[in-house]
């Protein structure tokens, strides 16, 4: 930036970076995907919007919505998305690469530190604990994606109906979700053609 | 017996079930690979979850852990290829697509549709995993703890796990 700005811009809205080669969409998802501790979206904001300036903060916001509409992790389909926008296919593969490294060289190790020394008791007893810590760290995820996503008080009888379909009822997850997701989407349906219908007569 | 077949059969078919988080697969994964597949018991599910979420990147990398046990170091490449590949190819489609229905009046409906769900998803894979992991007054307190905590100050999840495995040390260790 501070060698481009010797030079006056004619325009207004700045070019974007030059587009990053495949090699440093997987150095900057490893390096993503090896510090992002306790959840990636503010990681992913800070690095690729932020630091790197690969998306701005208008298509990194549409990209998450994408994403969490979508089957699939958030932290996976975001490299796939961003990687779409810098280089294509291989853009997406180099980033979700990146991504899933650290963690699955980590959780292998843990999966083989596990087999030996799980059954110890002092094991055992930290695990009670993660496992309590990590119900507690859903539930916190449940409110804030609630107070940001769920607009009108209907939502949350879709939100019970759902909890209730697989928990009690036992419903697999493919059928709550295709059977209360249509309805709901029926719910919220677009609204514009009544007006547009009535404007015409 | 090889299980490679079918870890790619149920981890294609859990990934698939994860919408709005790999936590929405969790009542499904527990009656495919604890019930049906017997790779692990319910306890030893409970915890390489728990554990998972204090490693950086996707937060469902304890699937590497199932693949490892149930088919040694192929099984989990093979399932962590099963698990991420078909989300990952169907984002890819719709990044495409998504870009020219931008004007198409059902894609709000459809994720103002799929919010509900996908948070009762969450919601139910939450008290799945609850049954197993929270069973007295330490493991509530610490869930009720960490729920508190972090509706009200910005801290690391990953530290508030750590502060799980502090808890729990303290009040399980046999003495």
């Amino acid at each position: 930036m501070s060698t481009a700005s010797a030079v006056p811009a004619p325009e207004v809205v700045a070019p974007e970076a030059p587009k990053p080669s495949i090699s440093e969409i997987f150095l900057e998802f490893l390096f993503i995907g090896a510090t992002s501790f306790g959840g990636v979206v503010p990681y992913l904001r800070a690095n690729l919007v932020a630091k790197k300036k690969w998306v701005n903060d208008k298509e990194f916001v549409e990209m998450l919505s994408i994403s969490q509409s979508l089957p699939g992790l958030n932290a996976t389909n975001m490299a796939v998305l961003v990687g779409e926008k810098l280089q294509g296919w291989m853009g997406s593969l180099a980033g979700i690469l990146g991504m899933c490294l650290p963690g699955a060289v980590l959780m292998f190790v843990v999966g083989m530190v596990y087999r030996l020394h799980g059954d110890h008791a002092w094991t055992t007893a930290a695990l009670k604990g993660v496992a309590a810590a990590a119900v507690g760290l859903i539930l916190a995820t449940v409110v804030s994606l609630s107070k940001k996503a769920l607009a009108q008080k209907f939502d949350f009888v879709f939100m019970a109906a759902t909890v209730l379909a697989v928990n009690r009822l036992h419903w697999s997850v493919p059928r709550a979700l295709v059977i209360i997701g249509i309805l709901a989407i029926l719910f919220h349906r677009p609204r514009g053609h009544h007006e547009k219908s009535e404007l015409a007569r | 017996m090889n299980q490679i077949p079918a870890l790619i059969r149920v981890f294609s078919y859990l990934s698939i079930l994860t919408v709005g988080g790999g936590m929405a697969a969790f009542p499904e994964m527990k009656v495919l690979t604890v019930e049906v597949h017997k790779w692990l018991t319910f306890p030893q599910l409970i915890h390489i979850y728990s554990v998972g979420q204090m490693a950086p990147g996707p937060n469902m990398m304890m699937i590497v852990v199932i693949g490892l046990w149930a088919g040694g170091l192929l099984g989990a490449i093979i399932t962590l290829i099963a698990f991420f590949a078909p989300t990952a190819l169907l984002a890819f489609v719709v990044a495409r697509a998504w870009r020219k229905l931008e004007n198409w009046p059902w894609r709000t409906s459809i994720q103002q549709g799929l919010a509900p769900v996908s948070i009762g998803l969450l919601l139910a894979g939450c008290f799945t995993m609850a049954k197993g992991a929270v069973n007295g007054l330490e493991t509530g307190a610490v869930a009720v703890g960490v729920l508190l905590i972090l509706l009200q100050y910005k801290v690391n999840p990953a530290l508030l796990v750590v502060g799980g495995a502090v808890v729990g040390w303290l009040s399980f260790m046999p003495k």
